[in-house]
């Protein structure tokens, strides 16, 4: 095992192994992985098409299982959880950035940012306020009441990091954030993320294409074929 | 209220689909609804049938007839309160396309024994004083425009010949399910004209209608009665008004179960459809149930997402459907009142077509739901893009 940062780290994973079925042959996707992030870190994962960048991701914001391995977050064994331990682990520690945005088109840019309150024991009175104090961040104020499709691919992704930290989450996982959006909404969009690295101390876990998406993190770990190398 | 809210924006976000999948749903409701009127009303008759009315014919067919002189030794029988008789004169009105039914009958005992027909005081005297008199159900009237006075001439189709009749009186139903188009005379004419003409015609009656104080009595009075005519030349058959009802609706047994058997294949269809329009809506949105699982959501969440909106789109198709059923019904009740002379929709038939809906949208909810709500998150996230 390697350490990889000074802070104490809140993810660490030990032996993930994981694997996909097609037919009858076995597909081994990520192998022996082995890895710690410490709290307030702002990695990238980096590799090309099928490496196991997104399942990796996938694993550790716990929507996937894993064959084998232990995957510790915040001194809690996310492998151990059941299905539903791990909807209410995910919506308490874990805000979502997508690479489509995954806004649902029927609610409007306050209603999807409020969605994840939902879940809490907070009044319709607090879940405005924070829903509007988190629209503010992403400079989306003035949109609230705008549906996806009356907004741009830029200002769908602002409501997405919205909704993702909406919940106050520790970390935050972004697969491919940037992977939808032209070169001006993309440096703002890393510029979002950067700055909630920053200034709020979230551990931010993201998987890029993108060299310069990459640039913004502070420690960049590749993977290739299942089987991650230091950057 | 946020479920419910994104439940009906969802339900509405493909408009055409929506709407088409609306309509699908009245439309097969109607159906149904009409369809389980239709059946209803052939056993209206036999619903509306009193228990203490016997009725008496020739126990070979009721194309038979009876002697009139049975009367006597009928209303002799223990237990027997009134006797009244009758022939089907089975006349039509101008043309044969004006069918309605139409009887001779003996009208005072008649007219006691069938409270029902309604008739007002004055008019009904001058019924039994005119022995041309004749009395017509209140929509007969008003389909052929008659008035109290006014000579009608009826074409003998059993009886060959023109009979003039004078409309004494125009009778109403007591309840909403008594028949209000049909007409009937003095047999007493019927039977002094055969005299004349047809003399070996004379003297004979189709039925006798018998009434009993308590219907406890009708099967030993029946009994009765027929031991009376064993091994006569005219052996009677006596049953209750109900079962000879039946006898009528059994001949067309085959027809009603046909009818009932569609009513239920149309709503089968139509869930077929709604299934396949939810299945295909839910196919699309796998993509955001695997997001709403990602931010925390529950399998029963997004059950309550399908579901909701199926039923919803059942719903309102079902209420459009129950609706549309009155007007449609007023419709036939008018267009084809010599077919269909009562054509009201029931309560029943009401509660029949909104759990008809129901059933359809939790039917075609069933595997969607199941869908969405056991969709692995990497599995639907994939979906997007």
């Amino acid at each position: 095992m390697e350490s990889i940062t000074v802070k104490p780290p809140i993810v660490q994973i030990r032996n993930l192994s994981k694997s996909y079925r097609r037919g009858s042959q076995d597909i081994p996707v990520l192998m022996d992985i082995n890895f710690d992030i410490g709290e307030g870190d702002f990695i990238a994962l980096m590799g090309p098409s099928g490496s196991g960048k997104s399942t990796l991701l996938n694993l550790l914001a716990g929507i996937d299982k894993a064959d084998s391995g232990q995957i510790m977050i915040g001194g809690v064994d996310i492998t151990s959880l059941s299905e539903t331990e791990l909807a209410g682990w995910r919506s308490a520690n874990i805000g979502f950035i997508f690479q489509f945005y995954n806004l649902i088109p029927v609610l409007t840019a306050f209603e999807n940012v409020e969605l994840p309150l939902l879940l809490t024991r907070l009044s319709r009175k607090e879940r405005r306020e924070h829903v509007e104090t988190a629209l503010r961040l992403v400079n989306l104020a003035d949109r609230m009441d705008h549906y996806p499709s009356q907004l741009s691919g830029g200002q769908q992704q602002r409501v997405a990091i919205a909704r993702a930290i909406i919940t106050d989450p520790v970390i935050l996982v972004a697969d491919e954030p940037t992977g939808d959006l032209d070169k001006v909404s993309a440096i703002e969009i890393l510029n979002f993320i950067d700055r909630l690295n920053h200034e709020f101390g979230k551990t931010v876990i993201m998987v890029t294409h993108d060299p310069r998406a990459a640039e913004k993190a502070r420690l960049i770990r590749h993977l290739d074929k299942g089987v991650l190398s230091s950057g | 209220m946020f479920f419910l809210t994104m439940i009906i924006r969802n339900a509405f976000r493909h408009k055409m689909r929506t709407i088409l999948t609306i309509v699908g749903v009245a439309i097969a409701v109607l159906a149904f609804g009409l369809l389980r009127t239709l059946v209803g009303l052939w056993y209206l008759g036999v619903e509306s049938s009193s228990a203490t009315r016997l009725v008496t014919r020739n126990s070979i067919s009721l194309v038979f007839t009876l002697p009139i002189s049975y009367k006597d030794r009928i209303s002799r029988v223990r237990g027997i309160e009134a006797v009244s008789w009758g022939n089907w004169f089975g006349g039509v009105y101008i043309d044969p396309k004006n069918f309605f039914p139409n009887f001779a009958v003996e009208p005072k005992s008649y007219l006691e024994l069938y409270p029902e027909f309604v008739l007002s005081p004055d008019q009904k005297a001058a019924f039994l004083l005119d022995r041309k008199g004749a009395v017509a159900g209140r929509k007969l009237a008003a389909k052929y425009g008659w008035k109290v006075g006014d000579q009608i001439t009826l074409k003998g189709t059993i009886f060959p010949g023109q009979w003039d009749f004078i409309l004494r009186s125009i009778y109403r139903g007591a309840q909403k399910s008594t028949d209000e188009t049909q007409f009937f005379f003095h047999w007493d004419y019927l039977n002094e004209t055969l005299k004349k003409t047809v003399p070996r015609r004379a003297d004979q009656v189709g039925y006798y209608m018998i009434g009993v104080s308590r219907p406890d009595q009708a099967a030993e009075v029946a009994v009765s009665v027929d031991r009376l005519f064993r091994n006569s030349l005219a052996e009677t058959l006596t049953e209750t008004e109900k079962a000879f009802q039946l006898g009528f609706v059994s001949m067309t047994e085959a027809i009603m179960i046909a009818i009932k058997i569609v009513s239920y294949v149309v709503i089968v269809i139509i869930m077929a459809v709604a299934a396949n329009t939810m299945a295909m809506t839910a196919r699309e949105r796998l993509g955001e149930y695997a997001t709403m699982k990602t931010l925390g959501f529950g399998a029963r969440h997004i059950a309550v997402l399908v579901f909701g909106e199926s039923v919803i789109i059942s719903a309102v198709g079902g209420g459009m459907g129950v609706l549309l059923t009155f007007p449609a019904a007023h419709w036939i009740k008018t267009a084809l009142s010599q077919y269909f002379p009562i054509f009201s929709v029931s309560a029943s038939t009401v509660c029949l077509e909104m759990l008809a809906a129901l059933i359809v949208g939790v039917v075609a909810a069933l595997f969607p739901t199941w869908r969405g709500a056991t969709i692995g998150i990497a599995d639907g996230l994939r979906r997007i893009g």
